[in-house]
């Protein structure tokens, strides 16, 4: 483990942190997608150069842009960071502090039991996941599909609607 | 040691070039436009009017630089960063010559993607700290424009690298030595062109700025060399879309052997800069929901059918 892990490993922490703490949902999306893109050099280091470009392309470049686009539709003004405010109260942080607390000793654990070392890092190319992704996981992948499938079916529903028309003009032609 | 020395001479060289190019296009597009428009523009100030770079730039930089009291001041100045730093990053993995290449990364395609997928921060990001109705506005354009293009532009490229076998950058460019992609890949050149305008949101593409509409879509409140980050980001934009077709599918730094590498990617670089300009020159811009039906309804199935085509004949052909 080299220092360039540490440094990422840091960060991912760091904004992780952040974005639970944040009051401004926003500020805390953008350090979500800092956390995503320090995940992304974790990744690479540690041979997956294919999965760290999936993360940013499809975490930190669609998904959290999506979640921005609505939080940005949603308009909310300085009156939700003081609501948030109220809301995270010290009490709150009592029950998810227990629970990690027995995470860490659990890690700690683990860290300290003597264990092999790691072998060296063998790097996985695009092709060696799209071999297995459409080999030993075909049905995950099939399952995925169905999913995104029904999806699909549900916003085509959804945002289906009849051609609107706005002047009296057309609507007569519309109707002949 | 003498590696080391090269390989900071390539950076230093690519950044000189890249951002010299970016102002430098300010005076060509400004010039062009004129010439196909039937009128001189820029040409007072030095030979061919050059000097106005420096004047747009002097002009920039003394700009009050201004933020808005109602903006969220942090993200306000982060934005504008946000695509130039992804637009650059994305040159490190361009390969300009046979060995001038900052990094030889082995998902230099993905790479590239990943950065333009970033660079959508900066359009939303900046529209949204804005707070402002237009600039809101622009930006949700932007990002849906933005998202949706990507997507056809990831499959365009699929079929080069479906040819090519790899994701590396400089393999693709070895790879089209016997025959340029243009030729097995038309489609998937068109496409990825058509995408390439819509992600640099140029004219005719350029919905999420809009003047006509938007005042100036997500950057109506920026001024100074804030507004100037945009600026020289959207033609740093389109010099690297530029450049990627010429790698893609126009044979990168290959031609014929009086010239070299690094001169025939320039000049082929520079007929596609050009292209975009004339594009700005002659299309009147579509409406917003024309623009995202022709997306999904053209681009999207084309793109798709390109590919099936495509994974088609090379399965046959083995």
């Amino acid at each position: 483990m080299g220092p360039a892990f540490f440094i990422a490993a840091a960060i991912a922490v760091f904004s992780t942190l952040m974005v639970i703490t944040r009051y401004n949902i926003m500020h805390a999306l953008l350090y979500l997608v800092v956390s995503f893109l320090s995940i992304a050099v974790i990744f690479y280091l540690y041979g997956a150069p294919f999965m760290a470009a999936l993360e940013v392309i499809v975490y930190a470049g669609a998904i959290m842009v999506l979640i921005i686009f609505f939080v940005m539709m949603l308009n909310l003004g300085p009156q939700t960071a003081s609501e948030e405010r109220l809301w995270l109260t010290p009490r709150i942080w009592i029950g998810p502090s227990l629970l990690c607390v027995v995470l860490l000793v659990e890690l700690g654990y683990l860290i300290l039991l003597p264990s092999e070392p790691v072998d060296e890092i063998v790097t996985v190319d695009p092709k060696a996941v799209g071999l297995s992704l459409f080999g030993p996981y075909v049905l995950a992948v099939e399952l995925a599909g169905m999913l995104l499938m029904a999806g699909i079916v549900g916003a085509y529903h959804l945002g289906r609607q009849k051609k609107k028309i706005t002047h009296r003009f057309l609507e007569k032609t519309a109707e002949e | 040691m003498q590696q080391a020395v090269n390989y900071w001479w390539i950076i230093g060289g690519v950044l000189f070039v890249l951002l010299n190019t970016a102002a430098g296009l300010i005076w060509l597009e400004r010039r062009m436009l004129a010439l196909w428009q039937d009128r001189y523009g820029p040409n007072r100030a030095g030979p061919f009017g050059l000097f106005i770079v420096l004047a747009d730039t002097i002009k920039l930089f003394f700009k009050e630089d201004w933020i808005p009291p109602f903006a969220d001041k942090i993200v306000f100045v982060f934005a504008p960063a946000v695509v130039v730093a992804s637009v650059l990053m994305s040159f490190a993995v361009i390969p300009f010559g046979p060995n001038v290449l900052v990094a030889d990364f082995n998902i230099g395609l993905l790479f590239f993607l990943a950065m333009s997928s970033i660079g959508v921060y900066s359009v939303v990001l900046g529209g949204w700290a804005s707070n402002n109705k237009y600039s809101l506005l622009g930006a949700m354009r932007g990002a849906s424009q933005m998202i949706s293009y990507e997507v056809f532009m990831g499959l365009a490229l699929m079929g080069v690298v479906l040819l090519s076998g790899t994701f590396n950058l400089r393999e693709i460019v070895e790879a089209q030595r016997g025959m340029w992609y243009i030729i097995p890949q038309f489609l998937g050149f068109v496409i990825f062109l058509i995408a390439g305008v819509a992600e640099t949101h140029r004219l005719p593409f350029d919905i999420p700025e809009a003047e006509s509409e938007l005042v100036a879509g997500f950057h109506a409140e920026y001024s100074g060399m804030k507004f100037g980050m945009f600026f020289i980001g959207e033609y740093l934009g389109i010099t690297l879309v530029s450049s990627m077709i010429v790698t893609l599918y126009f044979g990168g730094w290959l031609g014929p052997a009086f010239l070299p590498g690094v001169v025939w990617f320039i000049l082929k670089t520079f007929v596609f800069i050009s292209l975009f300009i004339l594009l700005r020159a002659s299309m009147p811009r579509p409406r917003y929901d024309q623009l995202m039906e022709y997306g999904w309804k053209v681009l999207f199935p084309l793109s798709l059918l390109n590919l099936l085509a495509t994974a088609a004949i090379i399965l046959i052909l083995k």
